[in-house]
Formats: C-alpha cells, sequence, structure tokens
C-alpha cells in the first residue's frame, strides 16, 4: 500500500473501499467484544462463517466481528443489518437456522428476539430495544458496525476524515479553539477542560512535547475504555494525531492496562496499519506532521491512572506520583511538556472536529458537554455499556436503560466515580448526571463506572471495599494516603467485625479530613469519598453495625447468622451436598435438615444453592 | 542456577531487552516479557536487565516490586485470578475467592504445593457486566459461583 499523500488522496481511497461495499447487502455483525467472547461469540463466528461457505453465500452475506455492542447481558449478540435484526445470546446451534431462515428468507426467529422484562414484548429491531433506545451513541456508535481490525471500515463510516480537515483546513490554534468551544471535559475522572490543557501545553516552553493516552483504565466496575479501544482503536489513534498536531507534538504513547491483552493486540494493529497509510510516521497525508505512536503496557497499579505517576511509570519508574506544583502539560514525561487524555476523551476529538463545537456543544448541559459513556454493571437487569447525554438522570439510566432492579428487589444506591466516588441513595435518583452535579451529591463523575446496589448490599461493607482497595493500591509516597488508609481499614474492620465503638464515626470523619487535606495526590484526596458519601446517606446503617451488633443487609459475617425456616425446608439435601463445613445434618425423609452454628462458617454456600429460600440470614 | 541455564537466561534477557530497543522506558514491558516465559521474574533476570539497560538494579527491583502483574515467586502451571471489582463484589465475588482458597487450601496469592495452581487476585478485568468473573490462564468464567469452582478447577491439569 502507497502511504496516502495529501487528503484528495485519503477520499479517493475512502471512495474506492465503499464503492466495493453494497449497503443493502446483508451483513451479519458478531459482538466480539469481552462479555460476548466469555459466552463463546468466537465459537458462533466460526460457525456463521462455516454455513456461509456451505450454502456459497461468500460474496452475497457478510460476516463481521466487531467491537463490544454494549448490551453485555444478552451476549452473545447479532444484529444483522441492514435491517437491524436483533438476536440475543445465539448459540453455535442458532446459526444454521439463521441462515436459512431470516438470512434466506427473511423470517424472524421469535426465541432468539429480545423481550421486554416488563411487557414481554418481544422486539426485532436493535434500535427499539429499550436498553439502546435513550442512548446517544455519537462516540460509541461504530463499535458495532465495523470489524476494529480493519482499517477500511473505519475509512467506510468516514474515518480520519476530521483529521484531514484539521490538519488541512484549520490552524493548530484553531483546532484548540474549537475542542475548547465544544466544552469537552476530561472523561478520565478529573474533568478538566480538554481544551484549556492543550493550549496550556502548546504554549509551554520547549521543543519536544508529548501526547498520551490513557488506557490504563483503573476503576474498577468500568470497562468503556476498554471496549472503546477494543473495538474502534482508530478513532482513539485519530484524536490523538489531532491533539499532535495542536500541541505541536512528534511523539505520542498509548499506556493500556496488561489485563487488556485485546486491547494491546487491536492497537498495535491499528498503529501499523495507520502507518502504513501515511497517517502516522513522517509527513502525514502530506502535510508535514510527523508523528508516531507507541504502546506501553501498565503493571496493574491503580495510582498509574495519576498522571505523574502513569509518566514515571512510562520513564521505567515505579508509579509513584509527584507533587504538582509544575504540571504536567509544562513538566511531564522526561520533564517535557505532556498532553495526557483518556481513551473516550481522545475518541471525542474528531467527533468535534468533523462536526464542530456548537453541534457538540448543543447535547449535555451547561458544563458538562456531550455524551459519557457508562458501565451500568451491579444489580441491574441489563448491565452493559451505555452512552447517554450528559444530563440524564439516573432514574432514566438504571430503570429506562437498565431495567431496574433484578428479583425485585428494592433499589439501595448507586456508587459512581469507582474508588473516588461515593454512593448516590434513591432519594437522588432524579438527579441529572453531569460533572458538577455527582461532586455536589458527594460523588463524582470519574471514569464512569456506574454499579447498582440493592437491599442486599451493606453500605459499610461497600466503604471497607473502597478503603481497602485503596489501602492495596495507595503507593505509599505520602503519610496521609499511606497511613491513613490504613487506620480507616481498621476502624471499618471493627466496625464490620462488631467491634465497633462510639466515636468510630467521628475518627472516620477525622481521619477522612486529614487524608482530604494531606495528599499528596488525587488517589489520597479523594479516597475517603466512599466513606464519606455513605455516612451522609447511610449514616444509619453504621450506628446498626456500632450499636445493636447487626448488619441490615445481612453481609458482613460476624454480624449475621444462617437459618433455616423449618416450614419451608422439604429437607432436599442440596445444602447438605454445597456446605464445605458438614455443618447441615439431614433429619430424616421429609424432615427440614438442621444447621450446627458452631461449625459454620457462613460462607454462604447452603443460602445460595437453596431454591426454595428456605434458609435466611438474620 | 546453573552456569548452562544462566547462560541460556542471559541470551533469552538479550533478545527481550534488543525488542524493546534497550528503552528504559519499556522496563514494565519488558519485565512483563520476561515473566511470559518464566511464568515469574528469576533473579538473575533482573540482574542482567539491570545490566543491559544500565539501569540499577535497586530501581529494577523496586519497579519489579511496584506492579502487581510482576512476581518474585514461581507461580503454578494455572494462573487464577478471581476479579474483585466492584461490579463483581457486589455481586458476591468475596464468596467465589473463598471457595477457591477452601478448594486449593491456600490463600490468596499463594501457590499450591503441586505447583498446579496459583491463587490472585485482580482490582478489576473489565468483564463487568459478567460478574463474578473469574480467570485462569486467560479465560474467562463469568457468573461464577462458589459451588461451580470445583468444576471450573477440573477444566486444568
Amino acid at each position: 500500500m502507497k502511504r496516502l499523500g495529501s487528503p484528495k488522496e485519503l477520499e479517493t481511497l475512502r471512495r474506492s473501499v465503499t464503492s466495493q461495499r453494497d449497503p443493502k447487502r446483508l451483513c451479519i455483525t458478531i459482538c466480539s467484544g469481552t462479555g460476548c467472547h466469555a459466552y463463546g461469540c468466537e465459537k458462533v463466528t466460526a460457525t456463521f462463517t462455516e454455513e456461509i461457505g456451505k450454502r456459497g453465500l461468500e460474496g452475497k452475506v457478510d460476516i463481521r466481528a466487531t467491537g463490544c455492542h454494549g448490551f453485555c447481558e444478552r451476549g452473545p449478540l447479532v444484529v444483522i443489518r441492514p435491517k437491524d435484526i436483533f438476536y440475543q445470546r445465539v448459540k453455535v446451534e442458532d446459526v444454521p437456522e439463521i441462515i436459512s431462515e431470516t438470512v434466506l428468507n427473511g423470517k424472524i426467529i421469535d426465541r432468539l428476539l429480545y423481550a421486554d422484562p416488563n411487557t414481554g414484548q418481544k422486539i426485532i429491531s436493535e434500535h427499539e430495544v429499550p436498553f439502546y433506545k435513550k442512548q446517544k451513541r455519537f462516540v460509541f456508535g461504530s463499535n458495532g458496525y465495523i470489524d476494529p481490525t480493519s482499517i477500511d471500515d473505519y475509512l467506510a463510516v468516514g474515518g480520519y476524515s476530521a483529521l484531514a480537515k484539521a490538519l488541512f483546513k484549520m490552524s493548530p490554534e484553531e483546532v484548540i479553539s474549537e475542542v475548547k468551544k465544544s466544552g469537552l471535559r476530561g472523561r478520565g475522572g478529573g474533568g478538566f477542560p480538554t481544551g484549556v490543557k492543550w493550549e496550556s501545553c502548546r504554549q509551554a516552553k520547549g521543543d519536544t512535547r508529548y501526547v498520551i493516552c490513557n488506557a490504563d483504565e483503573g476503576d474498577p466496575g468500568a470497562y468503556m475504555d476498554r471496549s472503546l479501544v477494543e473495538g474502534d482503536p482508530h478513532s482513539v489513534i485519530e484524536g490523538m494525531i489531532i491533539g499532535a498536531y495542536a500541541i505541536s507534538s512528534h511523539q505520542g504513547y498509548v499506556y493500556v492496562r496488561y489485563e487488556y491483552p485485546l486491547a494491546v493486540k487491536n492497537v498495535e494493529l491499528a498503529i501499523k496499519q495507520a502507518e502504513e497509510y501515511g497517517l502516522l510516521g513522517e509527513n502525514i497525508l502530506g502535510s508535514g506532521l510527523n508523528f508516531s505512536i507507541r504502546i506501553n503496557r501498565g503493571g496493574g497499579a491503580f495510582v498509574c491512572g495519576e498522571s505523574s505517576a502513569l509518566m514515571a511509570s512510562l520513564e521505567g519508574k515505579p508509579g509513584e506520583p509527584r507533587a504538582k506544583y509544575i504540571h504536567t502539560v509544562e513538566k511531564g514525561l522526561w520533564g517535557k511538556p505532556t498532553t495526557l487524555n483518556n481513551v473516550e476523551t481522545w475518541a471525542n476529538v474528531p467527533l468535534i472536529i468533523n462536526k464542530g463545537a456548537s453541534w457538540y456543544a448543543e447535547t449535555g448541559t451547561e458544563n458538562s458537554k456531550g455524551t459519557k459513556i457508562f458501565s451500568l454493571v451491579g444489580k441491574v437487569n441489563n448491565t452493559g455499556l451505555v452512552e447517554v447525554p450528559m444530563g440524564i438522570t439516573l432514574r432514566e439510566i438504571i430503570y429506562d436503560i437498565g431495567g431496574g432492579i433484578p428479583k425485585g428487589k428494592r433499589f439501595k444506591g448507586v456508587q459512581t466515580g469507582g474508588p473516588s466516588g461515593g454512593v448516590i441513595p434513591e432519594s437522588l435518583l432524579d438527579l441529572p448526571v453531569d460533572f458538577d452535579e455527582l461532586n455536589k451529591a458527594g460523588s463524582m463523575m470519574g471514569s464512569g463506572g456506574m454499579i447498582v446496589m440493592d437491599e442486599d448490599n451493606c453500605m459499610v461493607d461497600i466503604a471497607k471495599y473502597f478503603i481497602r482497595f485503596l489501602e492495596g493500591e495507595s503507593c505509599g509516597k505520602c503519610v496521609p494516603c499511606r497511613e491513613g488508609l490504613k487506620r480507616m481499614r481498621e476502624v471499618l474492620d471493627d466496625i464490620t467485625d462488631g467491634n465497633g465503638k462510639e466515636g468510630d464515626i467521628e475518627l472516620l470523619e477525622q481521619l477522612s479530613a486529614a487524608l482530604v487535606d494531606g495528599s499528596l495526590c488525587a488517589l489520597g484526596s479523594t479516597a475517603p469519598n466512599p466513606v464519606l458519601s455513605t455516612l451522609r446517606y447511610f449514616r444509619d446503617e453504621y450506628q446498626a453495625h456500632i450499636k445493636d451488633k447487626k448488619c441490615p443487609a445481612g453481609v458482613c459475617k460476624a454480624l449475621i447468622t444462617y437459618q433455616i425456616i423449618e416450614e419451608k425446608c422439604p429437607g432436599c439435601g442440596l445444602c447438605i451436598k454445597a456446605c464445605p463445613q458438614e455443618a447441615i445434618t439431614a433429619r430424616g425423609k421429609k424432615q427440614p435438615v438442621v444447621l450446627d452454628q458452631e461449625k459454620c462458617i457462613k460462607c454462604g454456600a447452603c443460602y445460595d444453592v437453596c431454591k426454595l429460600e428456605a434458609i435466611e440470614v438474620r | 542456577m546453573c552456569p548452562a541455564g544462566k547462560k541460556k537466561l542471559a541470551e533469552q534477557v538479550e533478545s527481550i531487552l534488543d525488542s524493546h530497543q534497550r528503552d528504559k522506558g519499556m522496563l514494565v514491558a519488558i519485565l512483563q516479557d520476561i515473566q511470559a516465559e518464566h511464568n515469574y521474574l528469576p533473579r538473575e533476570s533482573l540482574e542482567e536487565v539491570s545490566k543491559g539497560l544500565c539501569v540499577p538494579l535497586s530501581q529494577v527491583y523496586s519497579v519489579a516490586t511496584f506492579f502487581k502483574a510482576l512476581s518474585l515467586e514461581p507461580r503454578g502451571r494455572h494462573l487464577i485470578n478471581v476479579c474483585l471489582g466492584t461490579a463483581c463484589h457486589v455481586r458476591g465475588a468475596v464468596r467465589v475467592l473463598e471457595a477457591m482458597e477452601r478448594e486449593l487450601a491456600i490463600s490468596s496469592g499463594e501457590t499450591t504445593k503441586d505447583l498446579r495452581f496459583t491463587l490472585e487476585t485482580v482490582n478489576c478485568v473489565g468483564a463487568c457486566a459478567l460478574g463474578p468473573v473469574v480467570i485462569v490462564d486467560g479465560e474467562y468464567h463469568g457468573q461464577m459461583k462458589a459451588e461451580k469452582t470445583k468444576d471450573v478447577l477440573a477444566d486444568y491439569a
């Protein structure tokens, strides 16, 4: 392939790619994101290929293994385009039928359709599925249409046209001003205005500048960056090249988590393809811009989400942050001005350049523009990735898109912002979701994790979970974070072990204040949020643990017992088999079983296995 | 380590260093590549890296011990990672971990005596919709339950 030497050549190539594609031809798209992978989508794809071959349909029907579609709950997902027929939980056995019925005869297979759990109504079209209906998939939209390993697929949906526009129709200053005007704020957690960051970096003194993409998605419960970088890597790369042009950089880095091997693979391939096409490397599209990108694999340290820690790691040092009297836009990687944005932020850039800042700013709230991808997970019916306009309410996300709470349980809270965020209670379900509103509620946007919790989740346990998490991830450089988190965890251990005492809550608040004031980086200064927010909204629950020695949600082991409800237990013996301690014994045929509390380790195995709800937690 | 083993290791490290253009910034990736070969980081390999990159051994050691993905201890043939991300946590990941610990009679972070399994936890693998998730040798097992542990482990000899 000859490197493209001008925007005209790019357009010629794009036309030749699209001219070979008949938009009316059936295309079977199979979601190959992480979720569907675990459900066995690879075999489904292979079977489709095999069946198509067997029936001589090659050239008449296309098959495309795409990135994540988002509705992970229902995988493996198959969408037959352009008719938009949406099949869910597709198994290998279903494939021949899909080909003979739907592909060849246009008939819909009823059992593979999604049924609305509330109305029971079967839905044919992907866009009509409630999970997708309220979404605005500006950034995430291409994922379901393109093969992430094909640069031609990206070109076919208009890929790299923003780059051509930026390079040839806009000055670097104009690019920065457009991004500023769009109101784009960093999607990695901090929410810093992206254009302002770029401007400071461009103005910083120095000849060498770096561009970094943070794909070290560390917030537990968030995986939108993974799905973007795996499913649409070129959009991220295109954003980075535009950023490099704006700040005048020649070298970029993508810092990816080692736990995301497919992301590493797809980005590597995308970089290679872009280099071959002349979209990376020397003299990009004949514009004179030289820019290349290297990949670094992170080593699994949460603190590396912090910019100066990430840069230390890129320099081959332990990922410890430094005090940022001087910002990384002035002195970042190797002491040079550096612009670091996360995956989703970069993926927003081509959109802004293509459609313009004013179009972009139409979506969202006053200070939070555009859309945000959330990973809607935990105790919610429709788990998956959702892209919604800023300002949508939590209720709309959790109930309209997420389909509410499973098993008729009661909603208790939603955790946003990862370990730096907090838990938002039911009373705030109508809160519009944007950077400022979430902050006001004592939580934060973070990278977009949204973990829904029901009545069975203990808020003290959740707070302890995050503090323990952060204690393990604290780099140990500064005392407030290293020692403060340890002390907070000890207090929380006491509370959940039934050793809580009067004054523990106040002690937690004091320690929190010390962490907020004294920590070196944001890991420490935001670390108390899970505790403070749960104290703010669920103080009763802390008090129940401390005063009554009870865990109302039935989670904290030291404060609960498992009991057999004799009236409900037919003595089937399932729990006897499940119990690792031989603590449950039979009393006789059709007699309720007996649980020996002395032997019980409260592992919950009996509770999980009992189908008759004959075991309760007290 | 015997002299022949040491020599082989040195050659291996050399080729890994070359594949990263002896770039100091690629230290984490270099250590990951060595670990991919040996399942852990033998002491001698750290010494070779230190020499090869002209980076003090103390810095190599501090990087090797800083990142969770790197291990200085030999690990089992099969690596079990129990995800303890928030989404997995709220759906009962701790119970799954405890079941694994009971089944293997080791604690998280340890290796079975027969070197068959190493049990580790991970903070989130980004497969949140499937939680609780257990990954064995890179293979995802979604919607895990304590009672499924035996069956899952049986597949790995």
